[in-house]
């Protein structure tokens, strides 16, 4: 029995977390948010450098070989800082041909999209909400044609998982003719999102079963993991503000009203920690109890995340209102986080029909 | 990470199975006996094979085990699954045997520690005052020393089991000219002598879990006192080290939302089964996110004790967690028994003599977990321990100037 971390894993972390506050420091992270150029290329080879190009792809295409824990660890440490990039749509990308590509296409894409030759991305919702495998309606079939909604970092990715009608999954190339891409003037500013739109693109379906819904439950876990990281960073966030911010002579932090308040937010967001482990480590081990808690999971963490980056903005009093103020990035992480690729209410419904 | 116990603990739990199986239920004439003289007999037993009062010393009446939690886990999975008599719950096992351990003379454990881990002693704990509540160090029952025997009067409340009780520890101001925290001491009374009296409350669910105590010229022996005079402060904060069940209180809180579950396949809205409203769906998938994330965190409890780490911040969190959950629970059973909410859960909602309706248990829980949030320990003030020792908030400002 241990139901914790590894040295190796939180070493993973520590170097992750390192990274971000020597490159994502308060002011980069301001100067990324408030930027209008929706891709830092530095940074993202930055994260290269440190292997989170392919986590989760075999050692013997280039990449570190490690699980899903391992890259919701990486996630949850993302989400903490804020980190902006692709990170979440390209681990997806490179899962889903690790999973269910063809010799071929694991040989001609895997290597590329560990050492970030390749920025990869996933194709998913639909219109009306269809985020899942079971929904999908758009046709894949030597080729592509119809519209995909928020697409993770679409108008710089090479690489296109597109998910198609039937529970498949198709490679497109980004340049290839017949693919548009259309910016989404997204809440979220660290983690840009395209409409795109597939006009007779040629596609390759990716052979393996099953390919899909394990694509989904990584990236239900990795949002929940991500909504971790920065529903800690919110209850930190407030919890400095207490121990600064001063009134009636004494920090605030004094207060007994503030103090449950931030207890309250902390007691909402540690407990779910290893409800997020749990559900990274039966993705693992465990497939078949896999899609019943990446969605329970998912519709927790990222409504305690919605929840606390309110309750972080309420504590930080009027300056928590405004643009200046950092926690308006996190807020804006969580709106992302909750609804991307379904909302919570929508997988509970799922998670619902385990019982 | 591994959430399997191994093959080492595979074999100890079949030697738990199989002294069970020769040991529980009794056979013969020790089988006629009452219930609680069988559990002694029993525990007798058990703690001769090493599976009861583990961290307690042989030398009082303990089996004295290396401290392992998975063996004490397995050995509580499969006691519960006979229904066999495990370590006497309750205050004098949880706080004062281990206690006495640690701070007690010789004597005392002699006398006192045998007879409480069999369950053949059972204990009451005289803390809370009517004018002490979370402020508990203002309390006033006051003891003076005559001859060579303290002389007690005053009032505890919220007194569980001190109707059945054999003895009383007691916070005691004995040294009135010294500060709020360091005036008290920590006597031990027996609870059958004149000068006790013990009236039951009777609580909203019309239950009886507490008591006033009324003390008037009680009299205990002088050295029936644990740690110095002006100490009994320090002693009742002793950290006592014992083997902390942390995932029996999310077994509890699984096992009570499947029991809502159930009733959700049962109850009907709108003609259908209120499991396939999706109001309710919803509410009941809210509740189990919680439900899972603290099951998980018994996990990492345990983990953390057995690598011999503190637990943090999720250690402090344990029974505000499960007491807002089970508030939860209780709330939507209430919306799901329709009309038989209104019937009062001592009642069990019979019409005048016929048999239960089922629904007096979920009555029941819509309160109790009321008296939950405030027992051991209220609600607000756990939120005070998480923000002060978990989030490193200050104390608050007015206790900051009461000492």
């Amino acid at each position: 029995m241990d139901f914790g971390l590894s040295e190796e894993q939180a070493l993973l972390q520590d170097t992750v977390g390192q990274f971000l506050a020597n490159e994502n420091d308060p002011n980069q992270l301001r100067a990324r948010f408030d930027s209008e150029e929706r891709h830092d290329a530095p940074f993202w080879n930055g994260m290269i450098e440190l292997g989170l190009g392919g986590l989760m792809v075999p050692e013997e295409f280039g990449g570190a070989g490690l699980e899903l824990l391992d890259a919701a660890l990486v996630a949850e440490t993302l989400g903490r800082g804020a980190a902006p990039g692709p990170f979440l749509g390209h681990t997806l990308a490179a899962l889903a041909i690790a999973s269910g590509g063809s010799d071929a296409q694991k040989k001609a894409w895997l290597p590329k999209l560990a050492t970030g030759d390749a920025l990869g991305t996933v194709a998913l919702g639909e219109d009306g909400g269809r985020w899942l495998p079971d929904q999908w309606e758009l046709k894949a079939n030597g080729s592509v044609s119809g519209l995909k909604h928020y697409v993770p970092n679409a108008s710089v990715a090479d690489l296109i998982v597109v998910g198609s009608a039937g529970g498949g999954l198709a490679l497109v190339e980004r340049a290839s003719a017949g693919v548009e891409t259309e910016a989404y003037a997204g809440a979220d500013r660290t983690r840009h999102l395209d409409s795109v739109r597939f006009d007779g693109a040629a596609c390759e379906a990716l052979p393996g079963e099953g390919a899909a819904s394990r694509l989904c439950d990584a990236g239900l876990v990795l949002l929940a993991a991500d909504a971790f990281g920065g529903a800690s960073r919110c209850v930190e966030m407030s919890v400095d503000y207490a121990h600064n911010r001063e009134q009636f002579g004494v920090t605030i932090g004094h207060f007994q009203a503030l103090k449950h308040q931030l207890a309250n937010m902390a007691l909402e967001v540690e407990p779910a920690r290893g409800l997020l482990w749990y559900a990274a480590h039966v993705f693992d081990k465990a497939p078949e109890e896999s899609e019943r808690m990446a969605a329970v999971a998912k519709a927790h963490l990222t409504d305690r995340f919605m929840a606390v980056a309110r309750d972080a903005v309420e504590a930080h009093g009027g300056i928590g209102y405004t643009w200046e103020c950092d926690v308006q990035i996190w807020f804006k992480r969580a709106m992302f986080d909750r609804s991307f690729l379904g909302s919570p209410s929508m997988h509970r419904d799922r998670a619902a029909r385990h019982w | 990470m591994d959430l399997s116990y191994g093959p080492e603990y595979d074999t100890f739990r079949e030697e738990v199975k199989s002294f069970l199986a020769e040991h529980w239920p009794l056979q013969g004439e020790e089988a006629q006996q009452s219930f609680d003289d069988q559990a002694i007999t029993f525990r007798r037993r058990a703690i001769e094979a090493g599976y009861l009062a583990r961290s307690t010393p042989r030398a009082y009446g303990g089996s004295e085990q290396e401290s392992d939690p998975l063996k004490a886990q397995v050995i509580r999975e499969e006691f519960g699954r006979a229904r066999a008599p495990g370590d006497p719950g309750g205050i004098g096992t949880m706080m004062l045997a281990p206690t006495l351990l640690e701070r007690g003379e010789t004597w005392q454990k002699e006398k006192w520690v045998p007879g409480t881990v069999l369950g053949e002693i059972a204990w009451c704990q005289g803390y809370s005052e009517p004018g002490s509540g979370s402020d508990l160090a203002s309390l006033k029952t006051r003891g003076e020393l005559d001859g060579d025997e303290w002389v007690i009067n005053g009032q505890k409340i919220w007194t569980s089991g001190a109707v059945t009780a054999d003895f009383m520890f007691c916070l005691t101001r004995t040294e009135p000219e010294a500060s709020k925290h360091a005036g008290i001491s920590y006597l031990l009374i027996d609870m059958k002598q004149p000068g006790i009296d013990v009236r039951p409350l009777k609580q909203m669910n019309g239950g009886s879990h507490f008591n006033e105590v009324f003390m008037n010229d009680v009299r205990t022996p002088s050295d029936w006192i644990v740690g110095k005079r002006g100490e009994g402060w320090l002693v009742s904060r002793t950290t006592l080290k014992h083997e902390r069940n942390s995932i029996g209180n999310a077994a509890m809180t699984e096992a009570s939302f499947k029991g809502l579950l159930r009733l959700a396949k049962q109850a009907e809205l709108d003609g259908r089964p209120a499991l396939e409203n999706e109001g309710i769906r919803q509410r009941l998938a809210t509740i189990e996110g919680y439900v899972q994330a603290h099951k998980c965190s018994g996990y990492r409890q345990l983990t953390h004790q057995l690598r011999g780490e503190e637990a943090g911040l999720i250690g402090l969190m344990n029974k505000l967690h499960s007491t807002n959950i089970n508030q939860e629970i209780s709330k939507l059973a209430f919306d799901l028994l329709g009309d038989d909410a209104m019937l009062d859960p001592e009642g069990g909602g019979a019409l005048m003599g016929a048999a239960p309706r089922g629904s007096e248990g979920w009555v029941n829980l819509y309160m109790a977990s009321l008296g939950v949030a405030i027992a051991g320990g209220t609600a607000n003030i756990q939120r005070n321990v998480i923000g002060e020792r978990g989030l490193g908030l200050p104390r608050d400002y007015y206790a900051q100037q009461s000492k």
